[in-house]
């Protein structure tokens, strides 16, 4: 096939670029969510953490 | 233990026993798993029966799907290779799952043998298991739907079905105790081995094609060739990775 | 630990592929054959070639897995594959995109690189799929190690057989892909593959951290829950547990 003009060629050209970026831009989106998790789970262990303190407290004190 | 039986087992240790303490040897092993596997499947026909008859389904499937009384030169190639491909899938799932739900595995892995025998035991079994298969399946394709004399492909397909066959042995040995125990077992054998037996079925059918026109053509060498080395990978492959599939 | 040095390695990689993108849009001249749409090239080949060595390196991986026991090797190889498989699917979609614009249709058989990428592809699919049925921890990395090492091997053989029957049953003219480029475009080419190789390494190590701050955890958590059940449950996850922390999950 003759190779494309340019304002045929030339959206197909940007599609494959958006993909890439597409593709780069969700897998931080998934690893947003992990991120926002991570952080959620470590302030609910620092909760409990403090929770046991408190109680260990509790008991030295008895 | 008492002082006497330590002389005593001490004792046997340097004078009686040398067979004991040897491993058996891999053939003698190997032959008396093999024989073992085909005692099974003669007494209870899981395997072999459900192939053949599923194969032949299929071809008269492809009548109706593919709408031709008769096919030749790469459609009966396909038609040929991707049905004995899924009869073969078949046979793949079966081959470990009596041992997996009857404490076979464990019961070889108390024995002194070694491991890649029970490999080279079921990948020999599932050859054998293919070759029966084929022994129904291709003279059943012959005469359903293949439009060429079977006669002119001989010997030529022989090699190839052999060749196929070591492939299908080796991946489905790999895959089968890759499979066997994960909860979705008839499911992930299949999605596993189809992939890995896409070269085989290109090697196969690429070979076939000019055995199945009209008139006749010679067969591709270099797909043979390419065939055997595919075998000869995975063969290798699966050998050297069966023992961490059996540890538990 | 997994995050040092992320920062400086993805503000390198980002400054890379800016570059690259330069290079592509301003600096490399047109293909005289294909014209414009030769551009596609130089993201779909760096991406493939980084994809496949991405699964053989899981592979390589997944044998250190075996040989040693140690299950960080397994979560490496897990994350490898995971990476490879995402590049894989932007190989596929920049291949077809390519080939709608090249050939006029959104696939073509006659292309062995897409050819063996969508088989290679079919077969890294069945990875979570495998490692989510097997519920025994070291009986999953195991099988998923085996598989990583098998899937490797297949990968370069694939490569070679699909493009063996792809000129044999359509001896035309190929890709001229990786061949011959003149001057500038090699240059471009292969900066665009450093730069995405690097990607790769980024990303990889951004889900290693990741992963590896979610084991500690759960590791952190079965530390504290020794008298304690009021923890909400542990969400299910094939990704290996690296902490050597015993315990059910």
């Amino acid at each position: 096939m003759p190779p494309l003009p340019l304002h045929t060629a030339g959206p197909y050209v940007v599609a494959a670029y958006i993909v890439f970026v597409a593709l780069i831009l969700i897998y931080v989106a998934i690893m947003a969510g992990k991120l926002s998790r991570i952080e959620r789970e470590l302030g609910e262990l620092t909760e409990l953490a403090a929770r046991m303190r408190a109680r260990r407290e509790e008991q030295d004190v008895l | 233990m008492s002082a006497l039986g330590e002389e005593r087992v001490a004792a046997g240790e340097r004078v009686g026993a040398p067979a004991l303490r040897r491993a058996p040897r891999m053939r003698a092993v190997v032959g008396a798993l093999l024989r073992k596997e085909l005692r099974v499947e003669l007494r209870t026909f899981e395997s072999v029966p459900a192939m053949s008859l599923f194969s032949v389904t299929t071809y008269v499937l492809f009548h109706f799907g593919l709408q031709q009384n008769s096919v030749a030169g790469p459609l009966a190639s396909g038609v040929l290779w991707v049905t004995l491909l899924f009869a073969a899938v078949l046979g793949v799932n079966r081959l470990f799952v009596a041992d997996a739900e009857q404490g076979g595995f464990d019961g070889f892995l108390l024995s002194p043998a070694d491991r890649s025998a029970l490999a080279l035991a079921k990948a020999l079994a599932l050859f054998t298991y293919l070759v029966v298969l084929e022994l129904v399946s291709v003279p059943a394709f012959a005469l359903l739907l293949l439009g060429v004399s079977l006669w002119q492909a001989m010997p030529d397909l022989l090699a190839i079905l052999a060749l196929a066959n070591l492939g299908v042995a080796a991946i489905g040995t790999l895959v089968g105790a890759l499979a066997v125990r994960t909860r979705a077992r008839d499911l992930l054998g299949p999605l596993l081995s189809l992939p890995l037996l896409v070269p085989v079925v290109i090697g196969a059918a690429l070979c076939t094609t000019p055995l199945f026109r009209d008139p006749v053509g010679g067969m591709p060498l270099r797909w043979l060739l390419t065939l055997a080395l595919y075998d000869l990978v995975f063969a290798v492959i699966a050998y050297a990775l069966f023992d961490f599939l059996l540890e538990d | 630990m997994y995050g040092t040095r992320l920062r400086g390695l993805a503000l390198l990689t980002a400054g890379l592929l800016t570059l690259t993108l330069v290079g592509v849009f301003y600096w490399a001249p047109d293909d005289e054959t294909d014209g414009f749409l030769q551009k596609i090239f130089y993201i779909h080949v760096p991406l493939a070639l980084v994809t496949l060595c991405g699964f053989i390196a899981a592979g390589v991986m997944a044998i250190q897995h075996l040989r040693t026991g140690e299950a960080r090797w397994d979560m490496r190889s897990y994350v490898a594959i995971h990476i490879s498989l995402i590049f894989g699917v932007g190989v596929l979609i920049t291949g077809s995109i390519w080939a709608k614009g090249a050939w006029g249709h959104w696939w073509v058989w006659s292309e062995p690189t897409l050819v063996a990428f969508l088989l290679v592809m079919l077969l890294y699919a069945t990875y979570q799929p495998l490692r989510f049925a097997i519920e025994d921890p070291e009986r999953q990395a195991r099988a998923a190690s085996v598989f990583a090492i098998t899937a490797g091997v297949f990968v370069p053989v694939c490569f070679v057989i699909v493009r063996l029957s792809t000129a044999y049953l359509h001896p035309r003219t190929l890709d001229n892909i990786s061949g011959n480029l003149p001057g500038r475009m090699q240059v471009v080419f292969y900066l665009s593959m450093v730069s995405i190789a690097l990607l790769w390494v980024v990303l990889w190590r951004y889900e290693m951290a990741s992963k590896h701050a979610s084991a500690q955890l759960r590791a952190l958590r079965r530390l504290l829950s020794g008298d304690d059940d009021e923890l909400p449950p542990v969400r299910r996850s094939a990704a290996p547990d690296v902490t050597g922390v015993g315990g059910v999950r």
